[in-house]
Formats: structure tokens, sequence, C-alpha cells
């Protein structure tokens, strides 16, 4: 897939003739990805076991385009996005264990096991959490934006909304409000062609999603959200042009999950031809392994090395994540209010 | 070592399932990720994909077969040069899922949940008074608190270039500029959501609404965002945020621009709710609203925008939120109200002197935290209570307050508490009903006699 529309700004102009990418990055990607896919593997696992109870929406598929985006951002820049937010986590570097010991409930988890999968925060990493209700993160993320502003520093707030939250009618008023201000936020579509159970088509009156914003003369492209290199190119004209003081741009991911909306979904509503179609054409770990191998002459042997540590880093994460103990009783009652 | 494979429970609901398919046979290799069989739940039909790799060695329960119990092993995974027959070896037992301890029982909460900590009223203030308005007072507690603290900053409608829909902002858009008095779109749950998520940051947003009706477009981020983030975050996030405007009736305009908020975001853990009627307390307390690390929300009242009232000459002149205060005192019949109907109370309370019954005003200035302890030393003393507000009765705050004055002080009680409130009805237009409709001083007089069996 192609970018539709380049930003009309110097910012893009000046990132027309980016910097290559170097095999050292792009083995980063590879590694990032292959860690929230193994993670994934590893929480279904753990719901299978009982051990992760409620709502649980992998990010199996879509690795592609946090870990593309989260390349190109910058110290100091902020991540939210909605409830299927594992993977947002690991590439913002949280670490695996606390991500997966609040999956599992306990007292060492990121929301000290009061949050859950969909409610998980870090204010060290920048992480805004894990919202559970569809499109609330697009205002507030759009207010860490204006709070970046407000403050006079150039951090740009990256917001992360699925296919079906932009039909809520929040995501439109953020969209005015970060236009009419000029906030540096990126909004990057995630979608996946399912919101739930309901295709694109049965749910949006036009399908390219990144044109939904075109009316407040928001910047946007359609990226192929299975290629990392092309979302990492892409993130990088948008964060320059967002950092520049330009306001705010939208990128359209085009991408796919494998598994259901949640664990419980049994995903009638597709094919398995369909899935089975992208996961052996289009993986986006497979890419580029494959653009490894046979372009840059990285070694199988050295994939394989990265391949063991990923396994070890997610069974110790694991591991931790049941052998910690749950939140004492005494934590029900903490955190509802800060002590003034 | 083989890896057994597990029942999978693939439902928040699901304790067993019928395997209605094996997708693999034995002697295949297995690839994570390939669905390795089809499982039957209580809610549907789900493939179930191989998180190992192996060769599937022998399967345990041959399909078909129903009432498979979560985490039951299914079959054997070989791995690396193993032969197919090796007696599986249990790969780290799955710790049983841990079965929730059943909380205290609710019932017993406010054991812990009194852990509230008991909150000093502000001191007598002996100083010189000024004359102002509520309005006023409103404006010079943002202004102050504006001086004081660049993070605090101000958003809603028609606050800066119209100096307020109500003419609280009067004046902030020329002193503050337009950085922190910002004129925002009609966009109420978009620009709540923006709030929040600037409060998230540590600014500290006071949000106009033009009346809290309008509000009713944003409560999701009031409550989902702003009340349960602190929570759902292990205390990482906080969000030091402010929602004011003028809550309750006005005068004629209808149902939809006349409703008391007071029991909606009082019922929610995570918000303070504050509802002033003095000028003196509604400058102390907005203050101490901007000063509180917690979303609170600040409930004005349009009809007493333009009274006005004492108010200590002091720009560190701050009222701590939680703390009731004995508006008059008496010994018969407690009066409990909050907002406009303080005033009605009073009025109550002096035609109920004229009638040899003494009266006892509370102004709650709080409505959460409640300050229960004011309500009850009260009561203990009258043995009577009465309480008043313009909502609706159901579920109201005097519904809370008569509930907690029967769990605590029940002994002391000589009669029933009566809730004098808003007919159970839409606000209507004309004159004569919307009268009909609102809590008068006549209807507390009435309850207080009642109760005191006059």
């Amino acid at each position: 897939m192609v970018v539709k529309r380049k930003p009309k700004t110097a910012a893009a102009a000046a990132s027309a003739a980016p910097e290559p990418i170097s095999n050292d990055q792009e083995i980063a990607f590879y590694r990032d990805m292959l860690l929230i896919r193994r993670f994934e593997e590893k929480a279904g696992q753990l719901y299978g076991m009982g051990l992760i109870g409620g709502f649980c929406h992998l990010y199996i598929g879509q690795e592609a385009v946090v870990v593309g985006m989260q390349s190109a951002a910058g110290k100091g820049d902020s991540v939210i996005t909605s409830y299927r937010d594992h993977g947002h986590m690991l590439v913002c570097g949280m670490d695996p264990k606390g991500v997966m010991a609040e999956l599992t409930g306990r007292a060492t988890g990121y929301s000290r096991g009061k949050g859950g999968s969909m409610h998980m925060f870090s204010r060290e990493a920048n992480f805004y959490g894990g919202h559970g209700i569809v499109g609330a993160q697009v205002p507030l993320g759009t207010g860490i934006a204006f709070a970046n502003k407000y403050r006079g520093t150039d951090r740009v707030s990256l917001v992360y909304l699925g296919d079906g939250a932009v039909n809520q009618g929040q995501v439109y008023e953020s969209f005015n409000m970060a236009a009419l201000w000029k906030l540096p936020v990126i909004y990057v579509i995630e979608n996946n062609k399912y919101g739930m159970g309901t295709s694109v088509e049965r749910a949006s009156a036009s399908h390219d999603l990144y044109v939904r914003a075109a009316p407040y003369g928001i910047p946007g492209c359609q990226v192929d959200g299975m290629d990392v290199l092309a979302v990492h190119k892409v993130a990088r004209e948008a964060i320059a042009h967002v950092r520049s003081g330009a306001g705010p741009y939208v990128i359209e991911a085009q991408t796919y999950r494998y598994r259901g909306h949640s664990m419980s979904d049994p995903a009638k509503y597709r094919t398995k031809e369909e899935v089975a179609q992208m996961r052996q054409e289009h993986d986006p770990i497979d890419l580029v392994r494959r653009r490894l191998i046979e372009t840059l002459e990285v070694t199988e042997d050295v994939l394989k090395q990265i391949d063991r540590e990923i396994k070890e880093i997610v069974t110790e994460a694991a591991e931790f994540a049941q052998s910690s103990p749950e939140p004492d009783p005494a934590e029900l009652w903490t955190d509802v209010l800060i002590e003034a | 070592m083989s890896i057994e494979i597990l029942m999978p429970a693939l439902s928040p609901t699901m304790t067993e399932g019928k395997i209605s398919k094996w997708l693999k046979a034995v002697g295949d290799t297995i690839k994570s990720g390939d669905v390795i069989a089809e499982i039957e739940t209580d809610k549907a039909t789900m493939e179930v994909e191989a998180v190992d790799e192996g060769v599937l060695g022998s399967i345990l329960v041959p399909e078909g077969t129903e009432n498979v119990a979560v985490n039951a092993p299914i079959a054997v995974l070989l791995q690396d040069g193993e032969a197919a027959g090796t007696a599986p070896t249990h790969h780290a037992a799955p710790a049983a899922a841990p079965v929730p301890t059943p909380a205290a029982t609710p019932a017993s909460a406010p054991a812990a949940a009194a852990a509230v900590p008991v909150v000093e009223a502000e001191p007598e203030w002996t100083g010189p008074m000024l004359k102002q308005t509520v309005r006023e007072a409103l404006r010079d507690a943002m202004a102050e608190e504006m001086r004081r603290d660049d993070n605090v900053y101000l958003q809603g409608e028609e606050v800066a270039q119209y100096n307020g829909a109500y003419k609280i902002s009067q004046g902030l858009l020329d002193e503050f500029g337009d950085r922190r008095v910002i004129d925002t779109p009609i966009t109420e749950i978009g620009f709540t959501g923006l709030a929040v998520g600037a409060a998230f940051t540590g600014l500290r947003p006071i949000v106009e609404f033009m009346t809290f009706n309008f509000a009713m477009q944003a409560i999701d981020h009031i409550i989902n965002s702003a009340a349960k983030t602190l929570y759902m975050s292990g205390g990482q996030l906080g969000c030091p945020i402010v929602f004011r405007g003028p809550n309750g009736v006005a005068s004629r305009v209808g149902a939809q621009h006349s409703q008391c908020y007071a029991s909606w975001y009082a019922h929610c853990p995570g918000l303070k709710v504050v509802a002033p009627y003095f000028a003196s307390d509604a400058k102390g307390l907005l203050k101490a609203s901007i000063r509180d690390p917690n979303p609170v929300i600040f409930l004005e009242h349009e009809l007493v925008y333009g009274q006005t009232h004492d108010v200590p000459d002091n720009p560190d002149w701050i009222v701590p939120i939680g703390k009731a205060r004995v508006a008059r005192v008496g010994s018969q019949v407690t009066l409990i109200a909050f907002s406009r109907g303080v005033q009605f109370a009073l009025e109550a309370a002096e035609a109920l002197a004229g009638e040899g019954i003494s009266a006892e005003v509370i102004d709650l200035r709080t409505i959460r935290p409640l300050d229960v302890e004011t309500i009850l030393t009260s009561v203990r003393k009258t043995n009577r209570a009465v309480t008043i507000e313009e909502g609706w009765a159901f579920a109201g705050i005097g519904a809370e307050i008569a509930a907690t004055v029967m769990e605590k002080a029940f002994d002391w009680l000589d009669a029933p508490v009566i809730r004098v409130a808003g007919a159970d009805v839409p606000l209507p237009y004309a004159a004569n009903l919307e009268a009909l409709a609102l809590p008068h001083v006549a209807d507390i007089v009435a309850a207080a006699k009642t109760v005191c069996y006059r």
C-alpha cells in the first residue's frame, strides 16, 4: 500500500530524504514485534488456564503498527490507546513481568492488580493507558497534547484508536480542537477491518478512514500496517510535522488481528481463508524475517538467538505473573482518592 | 520434556466444554499459532491455537467428549527428539486459578472506608469582611489560585471573551490571557476528555460547564476517566481537576435546563462533590477544590450568584472540603440542606422559631465526603431531622442521609426522617406548575412540624 497523500509542510519536505534504515534497526523491529507476538501468545495460554480473567484483547497480527510508530518517537513523547494495549506497553519499554502480572491480577502488576488487561498505566514510560471505553482515549490524548503545548515543550502525544472508534463523536470533537489549537498530536487509526464483529464496510459510510480528519484540515495518510518499515517511514514524517508545531496528523494503518476481538470471540464474521491468507502472505514478522535473511544477509543463527532471548523473557514474565502474590485485601480501599 | 496441552478457558465464564473436533493428528508437527482443535464453550465454538511447538504425541481426550473441565490435559506435545509414548511430564503444573477471597462484606466496608481523616473546620474568621456576591467570590477564588499556580487554567464555553455566560469569569481573560482562559467550542465530551487528559499530566484545569445539565454529555469522562483512573492505575495517575458550573433549577427554563445532579456524582467513589451556599464558602471551597489533588464536582446555583454575603477579606481564606457547618443553632429539629436549600432552611427555621420550634440548620457544603459526624451530633441533640434538596427524592441526597441517620443514630430518633425534595416529574415550564414542583419554605416548615408531632 502506498501513502496516498503527502503532508504539505516544510517538515515533511525536510524528511523527504530520510536516513536509511540500518540493519540493526530492522533487527530491533523484528525483536520488538516478536516480543509482542510471543507475549500475547503466552497471555492467551494463561487465559486458557484461567489465570487471566475477564476481557483480554490480543494484539497478534498488528505488531508492525505500534513498533513502526514508536520507533520514530522520541523521549518524552507519550502514548495512549484503547483496551488492546499490551503491545503498546511493551514497546513503550514497560517491563513484561509487570504487564503480565497485571493480567493475572497480582500485586506486582503495573496497577497493583486493580486495573487488569484494559487499564494499565506507567507514568515513567509516558504510557497513559489502557482505556476501556471505545474512543475515550482520543480526547484524553488530545489533552496530553494540550498540556505539552501549554508547558511549551515539543513533546508529541501519540493517540491510537481502532476502526471501531472512528465512529464515536468525541473523536471528531477532538479533531476539531486539535486542529483549531494546533495541538501536537498524532492520531494513529489501527484499521484491523473489524470493530468486534462488524466490518468497516458495515459500520462506516466511507471506508478510507484517514480522510475523516480532512474536513478539519488535518493532513493524513494511509499506510500498510503489516509492513513495519512503511509504518516507520510515515511515522517519521508525521512526527516531524507535528513536532514542528504544524498541528495534528492522522495515520491510518491498515492492519489485521489474527485472533478474535477478545478471547471469547469465535470470530465467525470472517472466513478462515481470509485469516489464513493474511497470516501466510502479510505476516509482519515473517516479512521482516525474510527481508533480514534474503536481502540484508542476516544469518538464521542471529535470529534464532533473538527467538531464544524473547522466549526467555516471556517465560520469565509468565512465571513472575503466576508466582507473585495477589494484592493485599487492604488494597481494596487504597487509591480511591489522593490524601490532600 | 513433553508438554501437556490443557483444556483452555475460552470465555470469562467457561468452566467446561466439549472437544468437538481435533484438527491435528498424532505425529503432526505443530507450530505456534496452528489451530489444533475446535472446542464448544458455553457461548460458541472456538478454535484453539497452539502456543508451544512440537509434535503431537498423543490425544488424551477424543473428539466428541463433552464436559471436559478447564485445565484438564487433552493432548501431549513432544519436544525435539522425544519419542511418542514418552510418559508425559508435568510442565509446571498450572497453578489453580486463584480463587478470589470474598471481599469483606460490603456492608462492613464503611469500617475501612470510614478511615477518611477527620476534617478540621476552618478557623472562625474574626478579621475584616467584604460584602461580595457569590459571583464575585467565585471569580476571586479562581483568580487567586491562577496567580498562585501556573498549572491552573480555566476552560469552557464563553468563559474568555464573553466573560462567562453567567459572568463568573469576568475579567479573567484580561488578567491571564488566552493561554490560561480558554474559550472552547460547544463540545462537552471532547473538552472534558481533553481537560482530564491534561490533568493526568499534572495541569490543574478548571472546567466550567455552562450548566451541569450539559455535563451529561461529558459524564463518561467525569466518571470513567477522571474518577476511576487513580484506582485503576494503582495510584499512579491522579486527576487534579475541578468541574464547576450552575446546578439545579434556574427560572422557567424547563426540564432540560433544570436538574440537580448532586446525587448523580455523590454516588461515585473517586470524586469529591461540593455544593456551597454562602459566598464565603463558595470562595473558600473553590480554592480548596482547585488545590485538591482529586477530581472535584463543584455545584453552584444560578439563583444564588447575585446574592451578597460577607466574605473574609483575605486571599488565603480556605474552607476545607468535607466539613459541614451549623448555620443556625437549634434544639428541637435538624434541617439538613445544601446549596440554595440552605437559604430555604434558614427561612424555615426563622418561621419555626415564631411558632416556638427551635430548628438547627446544617449547611452540608460538601456532599462527598459527607460530614456524617456533624449530622449525627445534631440529630442526637434534636432527635428529629428533615432533609432539603431541589432534586428528586428517589435515591437522592436526603435518602442517603436518612439511611445514615437510621443506621447510626436509630436510638436517638423520635420520628422518621422526612425528605423535602423536588416533585418526581421533569420540571415543568408553566409558572404555577414549576412552583408546585419545587420545595418551598412552607414545605420545610410543615415537615419540621410533622417530625415534632405538632
